[in-house]
Order: C-alpha cells, then sequence, then structure tokens
C-alpha cells in the first residue's frame, strides 16, 4: 500500500535541508519585524493621544482578527496597485511581520501592565525620566512575565512561514510543492517537511521554556 | 469599475465562499472540541500508555504548520488507502489542529478546580464520571470560556486555509475575483473586511454572551 522510496529520499533531502535554511531566515527576519513593530504598538497606545491610540488599538485587532494568508496576498498584490513592487521576500516579511507584531504588541502590554503602579510613581519620586523609566524600571520587570508569549510566538512565526509559499517564497513548503509536482510523489517531499517542522519547533519550545524558568529564578520570581 | 459596481458583480461569489467559510468553521470547531476535550482527559489518565496517545497527538500537531498538515492529510493520507474528500479534509484538518492547542486549555482548566472540590464529590460518593460531569467540568467551563474564545477566532482564520487545496470557501473565491479582475485592493479588502466582521462581531461577542451564561448558571456572576 504504502512504498517509501529510500533512493529518493536521499536526492530530495538535500534540497529540502537548503530550503529548511530559508524558512529560517523568513522566521527569523520576520520575528524581528514582529519585535521592533509591536513595540512600536505598544507604546503609541501608551501616549496621550486619544485618537493615536485608539487608531492603533483598532489596527492591531483588526490584525489578529483576520486571516495570515489573506494579508499576505493583500501586500504582496496591492503593492504594485499603489505602484509599490515589492519582492515576494519583502512582501512576506512585512505581512508576517505586521501580523506578529500585532500579538507581540499584546504581550508586551500584558507586561507592562503587570508592572505595580508603585513602580511607576517610585521612579518619577526619584525623578527619572520617561525613557529612563522604562528601561530602567518598567522594561526589566514587564521582561519575564512576556518572555513565555513572546517565545511561543518565535515558534508560532516558524510554523505560519510555509504560508510564504503561496506568493513564491522558496521555504520549505514551496521547495516540496515543487518536488511533488515534477516527480508526482508527494509521500516522501511533506512527510519530511513535518519531521523537519517537528524537529525543529519540538527542541525550540522545549528550550524556550528552560529559559523562561532559568529568567524566572534570576529574577527571584520562582513559580 | 467603481468600488460599487465591483460589489453588485461579485457579491453572490463572496456569499458563496464566505458559506462554505462559515461551514469549515462550525465544523472544525465541533472537532476541534471533540478532539481538544478527548486528549486533555486522555493527557490527565492514570495509564501511561493513555497518556503517550494524548502527547504524541497534541505534540505533532502543535508542532508542525497547519499548512503541512492540511497538504499531507490531502495528498498523503490517500496513499495510505484513507482518502477524504477536500471540504472533510479542510475542516478535519483544521479541527484536529486547533483541537491541540485546546487539549491544553482544557488541561489547565480542570487543574484549576479547586482540590476541595475533587475531594467533596469523593466524599459524596459521586463515581468518576459523575464527578467529572456534575462537578468539575461545569467550573472548568467557566475558566475556560475566554482563552476558547481566542481559539475561535484562530480556527475561523485557520480555515482560509482550506483554499489551498481547492475548497471553494472566501479565500479561494477572493483569490479568483483576483485573478480574473486585477482588482487586488478591492478583492483581498472586501474579504479581510468579511472575516473581520464575523471575528469582531460575531464570533466574540457569542463567546462573551457564553461567558456571561456560564458564569450565572454556576452562580458566580
Amino acid at each position: 500500500m504504502l512504498d517509501w522510496k529510500l533512493d529518493f529520499t536521499w536526492e530530495i533531502l538535500p534540497r529540502l535541508i537548503a530550503a529548511a535554511g530559508n524558512t529560517l531566515i523568513a522566521a527569523g527576519g520576520g520575528y524581528v519585524v514582529a519585535v521592533i513593530l509591536g513595540l512600536v504598538f505598544v507604546l503609541a497606545q501608551r501616549t496621550p493621544f486619544r485618537v493615536l491610540t485608539f487608531i492603533v488599538r483598532e489596527l492591531v485587532e483588526f490584525i489578529r482578527s483576520t486571516p495570515l494568508l489573506l494579508q499576505i496576498f493583500f501586500i504582496y498584490y496591492v503593492g504594485p496597485q499603489i505602484g509599490l513592487r515589492l519582492s515576494p521576500w519583502t512582501a512576506g516579511l512585512i505581512a508576517i511581520g505586521l501580523h506578529y507584531a500585532a500579538y507581540l504588541s499584546e504581550v508586551y502590554r500584558g507586561g507592562i501592565e503587570n508592572v505595580p503602579k508603585g513602580q511607576w510613581e517610585a521612579a518619577r519620586a526619584i525623578n527619572l525620566s520617561t525613557v529612563q523609566t522604562y528601561r530602567r524600571i518598567i522594561i526589566p520587570q514587564a521582561l519575564p512575565p512576556a518572555l513565555a508569549g513572546m517565545g511561543n510566538y518565535l515558534v508560532g512565526i516558524f510554523k505560519d512561514t510555509p504560508m510564504l509559499s503561496v506568493i513564491g517564497v522558496a521555504e520549505l513548503m514551496h521547495t516540496a510543492n515543487s518536488i511533488g509536482a515534477d516527480n508526482y510523489r508527494y509521500l516522501e517531499p511533506y512527510t519530511i517537511v513535518g519531521l523537519i517542522f517537528l524537529a525543529i519547533s519540538l527542541p525550540t519550545a522545549w528550550l524556550i521554556r528552560r529559559f523562561e524558568s532559568a529568567v524566572r529564578r534570576k529574577m527571584g520570581l520562582t513559580r | 469599475m467603481s468600488y460599487l459596481e465591483f460589489l453588485a458583480t461579485y457579491s453572490d461569489r463572496f456569499i458563496d465562499g464566505t458559506l462554505v467559510t462559515l461551514g469549515q468553521f462550525g465544523l472544525a470547531v465541533l472537532v476541534a472540541t471533540a478532539a481538544a476535550l478527548v486528549s486533555g482527559l486522555m493527557k490527565m489518565a492514570h495509564s501511561k500508555l493513555v497518556r503517550a496517545i494524548a502527547v504524541g497527538y497534541i505534540e505533532i500537531f502543535r508542532g508542525t504548520s497547519l499548512l503541512v498538515q492540511l497538504y499531507w492529510f490531502y495528498f498523503v493520507l490517500p496513499l495510505f488507502g484513507f482518502s477524504m474528500e477536500k471540504f472533510t479534509a479542510g475542516f478535519v484538518t483544521v479541527g484536529l489542529c486547533y483541537g491541540a492547542y485546546g487539549a491544553e486549555l482544557v488541561r489547565g482548566s480542570i487543574q484549576s478546580v479547586p482540590r476541595g472540590q475533587w475531594e467533596a464529590a469523593l466524599a459524596l460518593n459521586m463515581t468518576p464520571a459523575q464527578r467529572m460531569r456534575r462537578v468539575i467540568l461545569p467550573q472548568a467551563l467557566v475558566t475556560i470560556l475566554p482563552p476558547w474564545g481566542n481559539l475561535m477566532v484562530e480556527i475561523l482564520k485557520g480555515t482560509a486555509l482550506v483554499a489551498l487545496i481547492s475548497v471553494a470557501d472566501l479565500m479561494f473565491e477572493t483569490r479568483q475575483i483576483n485573478n480574473n479582475t486585477y482588482l487586488s485592493a478591492q478583492a483581498f479588502g472586501t474579504a479581510l473586511i468579511i472575516y473581520y466582521i464575523f471575528a469582531r462581531f460575531m464570533v466574540t461577542p457569542t463567546m462573551r454572551w457564553l461567558e456571561r451564561v456560564m458564569a450565572r448558571k454556576i452562580g458566580r456572576s
């Protein structure tokens, strides 16, 4: 019923592993965009400008409520309509970065809101500037509880990169699709892709859990 | 072509697609709920084997991408002599994928029920099944509903991927319209708004309502 071809496996494995490199680059690049943009989103919601806060809040809600796949298509195909031709890689990284920035901004927000009000007041009492307050008082305390969420979304972004295959980013899924189409064999490429995902995401998730508990211990916040 | 003309011309297809998306969503929610409940309970079983099966299911589905799972279910599973219609493959895969995430929520919510409740049920001489059904699960339901609402939105978003195995859902129809007209902003923009309306003004309020009803029923409003 099932014939797994070993020679075919060896033949396609190098291509898939090379493509896994692209997947990791896409995930890493997207994550960097998300980490920075997420910070922009959360800080914009903490300014005294009510209108800005409202717009950013609704934007975050909108991005979180709509499918990433659709956002990828939107950015890739609407760009040229307004004279902005984006390469698949650029469009993909923007889309995936924007999507996860919305999620990360919520993680940051949770972390910041976790810091007791007294800390803000104390920072003000010893005359720290806003930047100093964030950098030396708030962020060090907001970060440990946020780390778990940040780590989960790192794994999440990695697992969502196959969607970039639809606009032609040559990551794992895209490569597996073309191998499948060329050889009329889908068993090996798709199964290997699944195994590569497992081989990367399970240890990463485990490491993130370890890292998180180490940070918590260091901060004296053992659970 | 103005946007209104665009809508008038293609509204039928958007509506057809939306109906398929809603069908996929409803069925995927059923599959996910069943899978999450079963595997979440299995993960707390005494038997090591039962626990191992649950952990295997949860880790495999949480460790790989939904898209990989969809392709695998649709293109590879038939080679094992197990073929599904694309519509079925779509909601089953989406449901199983998010069921694995839901399993952790089920386990967490059951463990959040205070120990005293378990002991009291034991003292009242309830069987394990009675205890689960009448004491533990109703209380766990109240704590699980808020994160479950987020999971519902994720499932709705996840159904967009079934378009890639050619299920004619909203995502699929939108892509077709885009390919026929090159009116990308209109086509994809309309679809974004439809998904947003469903997530924000239908799924989320329904879950909030359920939260209130359950809290009242259990006397915690």
